[in-house]
């Protein structure tokens, strides 16, 4: 058996089978009330190598947590592939089984993921025990609590979820996530029901577990301050599609697509740049509207810019091929020289 | 005269036979038209202090000190004072709008509930209030007619305000109005929240634990640490250049985009706070700072001006025993 002691995998190459893919996927459900299909995911292209930290962000609604459920297994996609080390996910059960033992799910509010009736040891090995995995269960439980900075372990073991503060609680999920030697955490919202103080400290460990462990680690949030702190690359998405992605550094720092630079200027730390705040929220994904899908709440539209440059019969009528998963930093938006010629 | 003080302000809550100070000895002042955020990590005292405002304090608890509203106490009032008071001059924004709202009643109904009880007017007068609430907060009038389901959650943040607003109320107490709200809406509720304080000409406390967000929308800034003040200052000094090393490190948890500082490197604040029932000796922070000395644990800071700021730090400024 290996363990994470003599795992320390380097990003790979992008040559190389990623730990997680997503390609082209399309997500839908049916509209309630006899409306519409809903496109949650509307063509996505993703791609999470080993030991690299990705932050998929976007507003509520834009189908973040959906694509991340995909990845997972949860949802079956519509269209499209999920490809685990480069081989397509196998649905039937026995494998889903088998797949989630790889890739882990650590959610927002910790409060909710813990039962408040089972002891922080019953929480961590309850995994385990799916898995038939019972020898060593001692130990194994104990490696986990401290791999998550709870130690001495031992001290916790006995402890009911109301005993512990917010912080030491997202440590247990991460530590359950951590028994069963996962391959790729994908963690929604991992910080943003916690206080200000616990913040970085949850952020430090799951930088910790990917230095350490070579861990993959799809991180789910709205929090860009979070992606500069510890995601290598970001993808921004909006109402079903990926609208830009690139190294961290330079997608923050130069943001290309109208969207991503209204995300950025809200930030409230940001003070010093003029505000772009967009009315009202994403779109119904019932009605993904004509051309490019930003078009209606776009700051470039609305000022007539888009027409000036003559590009707005293509933001309103053309659509936009998909993104390329890795590589440059690139948007899809017809104010970027190469929307056109993506493929 | 501030439209709201609170002078030495201490609330003790009585539990299983001992006494746990929650809030020890706060002196605060808001002005009409000015905004204070509070700040500090959960079970630090804010809204304990602030429940104090409208006597919204469990019975166990008690209260010392004065807590002024227009010059009033609000602890010497008879009860029927209170019921007054609340709505018609100060009420409070809760945080999280999705529980805060009855899922059965219709959002005007719930809007003209408080106008209703407040002030002698006819239905049909109330109803045209709940629209100009609504178009207050950037919605639709005829939103009224929905249910809460039917909003999305930045959109019930923004009935909620909408509803402290119903009786034209002094003072605004917004208790983490937009925790658990995305990047875009919190931008749009905060901005509503900061133009009715200048348009309307109310005070606010703003309680968050995020100092950028408070940065932001407020213009000064107190920071509490187990039930004190350890902190005051203009909004942004007190967020760029903190002096209190716990300010600093609350401050540092939200980093600034693009300064490479806090690329790959988050900071947080180790240790936990401590409980009200069991504090440290000296200065509370003590056992967590990254800078105590001896001295930290023996004796007790007190605020002390310096610059911009007041500051309990014995390391800071004049303050040396």
């Amino acid at each position: 058996m290996t363990t994470y002691a003599d795992v320390n995998l380097p990003s790979t190459p992008e040559s190389q089978a990623a730990a997680l893919e997503a390609r082209d996927i399309v997500v839908t459900f049916r509209g309630r009330g006899g409306g519409g299909q809903a496109r949650a995911v509307d063509g996505v292209d993703l791609r999470l190598g080993h030991g690299e930290i990705v932050a998929l962000v976007g507003e509520s609604g834009c189908g973040k947590t959906t694509l991340a459920r995909t990845l997972l297994g949860l949802e079956r996609p519509a269209e499209g592939t999920v490809l685990v080390d480069g081989e397509p996910l196998d649905y039937s059960s026995r494998a889903l089984k088998a797949y989630r033992r790889r890739v882990q799910l650590v959610l927002q509010d910790p409060t909710g993921a813990l039962n408040p009736r089972h002891t922080v040891y019953e929480a961590v090995a309850e995994g385990l025990r799916i898995h038939g995995l019972t020898d060593n269960e001692n130990e194994r439980v104990a490696e986990a609590l401290s791999l998550a900075g709870l130690r001495p372990p031992e001290r916790f073991f006995l402890r009911y979820p109301h005993e512990l503060s917010g912080g030491q609680r997202q440590r247990v999920v991460i530590a359950g996530a951590l028994v069963l030697k996962p391959d790729v955490i994908v963690a929604d919202e991992p910080v943003s029901s916690l206080d200000a103080s616990v913040r970085g400290e949850i952020l430090a460990l799951l930088l910790r577990l990917r230095d350490e462990l070579g861990l993959s680690l799809l991180v789910v949030t709205h929090d860009l301050g979070l992606a500069w702190n510890i995601a290598d690359r970001v993808a921004v998405m909006y109402l079903g599609r990926i609208v830009e992605q690139g190294p961290t550094e330079e997608l923050l720092a130069a943001p290309k697509h109208p969207y991503t630079r209204a995300l950025l200027s809200v930030v409230p730390e940001m003070g010093r740049v003029e505000q772009v705040v967009l009315a009202g929220e994403p779109p119904d994904p019932t009605r993904i509207p004509a051309g490019c899908r930003f078009h209606p709440r776009c700051p470039v539209v609305a000022s007539g810019e888009a027409a000036t440059l003559g590009i707005l019969d293509q933001c309103t009528g053309k659509v936009l091929p998909l993104l390329p998963p890795t590589g440059a930093h690139s948007a899809a938006c017809y104010l970027e020289p190469s929307a056109d010629s993506l493929t | 005269m501030a439209l709201l003080e609170f002078d030495d302000v201490s609330v003790t809550y009585r539990s299983r036979g001992a006494d746990i100070p929650a809030v020890r000895g706060v002196t605060l002042s808001v002005n009409a038209g000015e905004s204070l955020g509070l700040a500090g990590e959960s079970g630090c005292g804010k809204t304990t202090l602030t429940s104090t405002v409208l006597r919204m304090q469990p019975k166990s608890a008690k209260v010392t000190g004065e807590i002024r509203l227009n010059g009033d106490n609000i602890l010497d009032m008879t009860w029927g004072q209170v019921r007054a008071l609340r709505w018609a001059e100060a009420s409070i924004v809760f945080q999280g709008a999705m529980h805060a709202l009855n899922p059965v009643q219709k959002i005007g109904d719930q809007l003209s509930e408080p106008i209703l009880l407040h002030s002698k007017v006819s239905k049909k007068d109330a109803d045209r209030r709940v629209g100009e609430l609504l178009e207050m907060v950037g919605l639709p009038a005829r939103r009224a007619e929905a249910y809460p389901h039917q909003l999305s959650g930045g959109q019930k943040q923004r009935v909620m305000i909408a509803m402290a607003l119903a009786c034209g109320p002094q003072l605004i107490i917004a208790d983490e109005p937009t925790t658990a709200l995305d990047v875009m809406v919190q931008a749009q509720v905060l901005n509503v929240l900061q133009g009715l304080v200048k348009e309307l000409n109310v005070g606010m406390v703003f309680i968050s634990h995020d100092l950028s967000v408070l940065s932001s929308t407020c213009d000064r800034i107190a920071v509490m640490y187990a039930g004190k003040i350890i902190e005051q200052g203009p909004a942004a000094d007190v967020f760029d250049h903190p002096q209190h090393p716990y300010a600093g490190a609350l401050a540092g948890a939200f980093p600034r985009i693009g300064d490479t500082r806090y690329r790959y490197s988050p900071s947080g604040l180790p240790g936990d706070p401590p409980f009200p029932g069991d504090l440290p000796s000296g200065c509370t922070f003590h056992p967590r700072c990254p800078v105590a000395v001896d001295r930290c644990s023996t004796t007790e800071p007190h605020l002390v001006k310096h610059a911009s700021h007041e500051t309990a730090c014995l390391l800071v400024g004049s303050e040396i025993a």
